[in-house]
């Protein structure tokens, strides 16, 4: 009796992230059922399916946007069902939107300052950072990392899409991140904003894991090591890319016609 | 897109290395209309007499900076509170039952410089109170929410006798005397004001850009997004209001000593909607906002009596004035005189440009 409990709490040290048996219910729809993932540290991994497979209501339930209606949720071992998102950010999770949720008031450098602030001590400052904050040096190597130096002091509303996107993976990436949740990094950038996009995930330390949603195969399958399938908010399939590219009922339910 | 790869080839330069622009610094020094003002300012008393110096100066920075406290609020963290002069009117009450009045039942008698510290207390908890209460809520419901503690406190204020002795108020408040200087005569009261109001207005520049004032503005612009860097919004939320209790407290002493008493009226549902008034008729995205707006509401209450009388109207339209004023800003500028007047120097310099050829600026 005492076994499941200890084997359950050597696996949840071991993961960076599991997830057991977690449902979400918008009234009587279920938009996740039974969902129990378990992601190791470093690794990276795509989850795939249609729209309303519930790709985007997993990543709020892991960030704690909306709890889950049952089931837990463990980041490095510890059971983070009831935290709240700030909580959850500050032990190093870390996640991007799929429709950029930036500070269109504020420049691009204070934008990628506050998220650099809200991982460290110091969110109640009343007290300008000086010169030679590091904190506000660590926001400018991190708008250098995202190509977006040469609009660092333009408001973000000025921005062109692209360099949106760019902004939304800066801000998920400061501070020490352990695990990034990447909701579609490429909606709407162009081919050459893709490679950018490709170079930036590929080069990611070693020991930063992610689950990146993405639509575009070519994207998903260079910059992951593993897959899931979602489908009506369940696990549908669970592999490596090839093996997801080349299962046939994958193949019939979404790569079908339309894959080159 | 091609800016995204104008800004990549940029990376090579050295612009890591670039001076940092000027948004950190103060940006009022370098601008000689800030000087001019400061110093109009500073030497008022040579100029004004007794009425302007404080029927229309010092009350203009005693509404200013409630409307200041609003603007801090509403500008930098999206939240319309209507309760900043119920919160002033508090701390003025304060001021009145810790010290002395004509009311020796109520009045504890405590010096100034125990019973303003005291008053300041009270007013900031009360104010974080209806703060913590107001931030589980977003838009419309902030308003009602605060607009009903308003409501409720002058309600209170009228029924209750022991503490705030009902619809009489409290009346002929000591103000302090040290130094074998009274405060309250208009010269030192006016340099009272004018310090208070200052301190108030450069506080409020100056948290704008500190860590916490950059929180409040990312709370305003995307809590979400802010929960999710590991910001901890509804805590930012109620410190803010915390920091515009503050300044509106202060007001609220000051405001206590220029009329020497207060009572309900000071603090009606009609006054409460006035501080929302003046912050958007100045101009809420800026802290000079609401002392301009400030400015133009004490002008048009103080002379616009005469002038309706004058056309054959009654003289308590001025009312009437400032809704036609506030209407006019609402439709044609949503930020206010303040925006007006940086749309104007724009186009202008607009003009003065157009020879030299088209330099582009935001």
């Amino acid at each position: 009796m005492d076994s499941v409990a200890q084997r359950l709490s050597v696996v949840g040290a071991g993961a960076a992230l599991e997830l057991r048996g977690v449902t979400r219910m918008f009234g009587a729809l279920a938009a996740l059922t039974d969902v129990t993932i378990t992601v190791r540290p470093g690794e990276r991994r795509a989850v795939l399916g249609s729209n309303g497979a519930g790709k985007t209501t997993l990543f709020n339930c892991i960030t704690g946007d909306f709890p889950p209606s049952s089931g837990t949720i463990r980041f490095f071992g510890e059971d983070v069902t009831h935290f709240p998102p700030y909580e959850r950010i500050r032990r190093g999770l870390r996640r991007t939107y799929q429709i950029s949720a930036l500070f269109p008031g504020l420049t691009v450098q204070d934008n990628v300052y506050l998220a650099c602030r809200g991982v460290s001590r110091g969110r109640f400052s009343l007290l300008r950072p000086s010169q030679n904050d590091a904190l506000m040096h660590a926001a400018d190597n991190l708008v250098q990392a995202v190509h977006l130096s040469a609009v660092k002091n333009q408001r973000v509303s000025e921005l062109a899409h692209g360099q949106q996107r760019q902004l939304e993976i800066a801000l998920a990436l400061a501070g020490a991140p352990r695990f990034v949740l990447f909701d579609e990094p490429a909606a709407g950038l162009s081919p050459a904003e893709r490679l950018e996009l490709i170079e930036i995930l590929t080069s990611l330390p070693a020991h930063i894991g992610y689950i990146i949603i993405e639509h575009d195969m070519d994207v998903a399958l260079r910059v992951v090591e593993s897959v899931t399938m979602m489908h009506n908010g369940r696990i549908f399939k669970e592999g490596l890319p090839q093996e997801i590219q080349s299962d046939p009922e994958v193949q019939e339910l979404y790569l079908g016609g339309g894959h080159g | 897109m091609s800016v995204t790869h104008d800004a990549r080839v940029q990376v090579h330069r050295p612009a890591a290395t670039a001076p940092r622009p000027a948004v950190r610094g103060w940006p009022e020094f370098n601008n000689p209309a800030a000087w001019i003002v400061a110093i109009i300012l500073l030497i008022m008393p040579a100029i004004a007499n007794g009425f302007f110096l404080i029927e229309i100066f010092a009350t203009t920075l005693i509404l200013g900076t409630i409307a200041l406290s609003l603007m801090f609020l509403a500008g930098y963290g999206g939240m319309v509170s209507l309760m900043q002069l119920t919160i002033a009117g508090f701390a003025a009450y304060m001021v009145a039952v810790f010290g002395t009045s004509d009311n020796a039942n109520i009045s504890l008698g405590w010096p100034w410089w125990l019973a303003v510290p005291m008053a300041l207390a009270l007013a900031t908890a009360f104010g974080t109170l209806g703060g913590a209460l107001a931030v589980r809520t977003e838009g419309i419901y902030t308003i009602m929410i605060t607009l009903a503690i308003g409501a409720a406190f002058y309600y209170f204020t009228n029924q209750n006798w022991a503490i705030f002795n009902g619809h009489t108020g409290i009346n002929n408040v000591a103000t302090p005397h040290f130094w074998g200087v009274n405060w309250r005569w208009d010269i030192p009261f006016y340099y009272v004001v004018l310090a208070v109001a200052a301190l108030c207005y450069f506080a409020v520049d100056y948290i704008s850009r500190a860590p916490f004032g950059l929180a409040l503005q990312g709370v305003r612009d995307n809590p979400r997004r802010m929960a999710a860097l590991g910001f901890n919004v509804n805590a930012h939320r109620v410190a803010a209001y915390a920091i515009a209790s503050f300044i509106a407290g202060l007001a609220g002493v000051l405001q206590v000593w220029n009329y020497r008493q207060i009572s309900p009226g000071s603090v009606s549902v009609g006054a409460c909607i006035d501080i929302l008034i003046i912050a958007i008729v100045g101009g809420i995205t800026r802290p000079i906002g609401p002392y301009i707006g400030a400015l133009v509401f004490v002008l048009l209450r103080t002379f616009a009596l005469d002038f309706l009388v004058k056309i054959g109207l009654d003289g308590n339209r001025f009312r009437l004035l400032i809704g036609l004023g506030f209407l006019a800003i609402v439709f044609w500028s949503s930020d206010g005189v303040i925006g007006l007047w940086q749309r104007w120097r724009a186009s202008q310099r607009r003009e003065t440009n157009r020879p030299g050829g088209g330099r582009g600026h935001g």
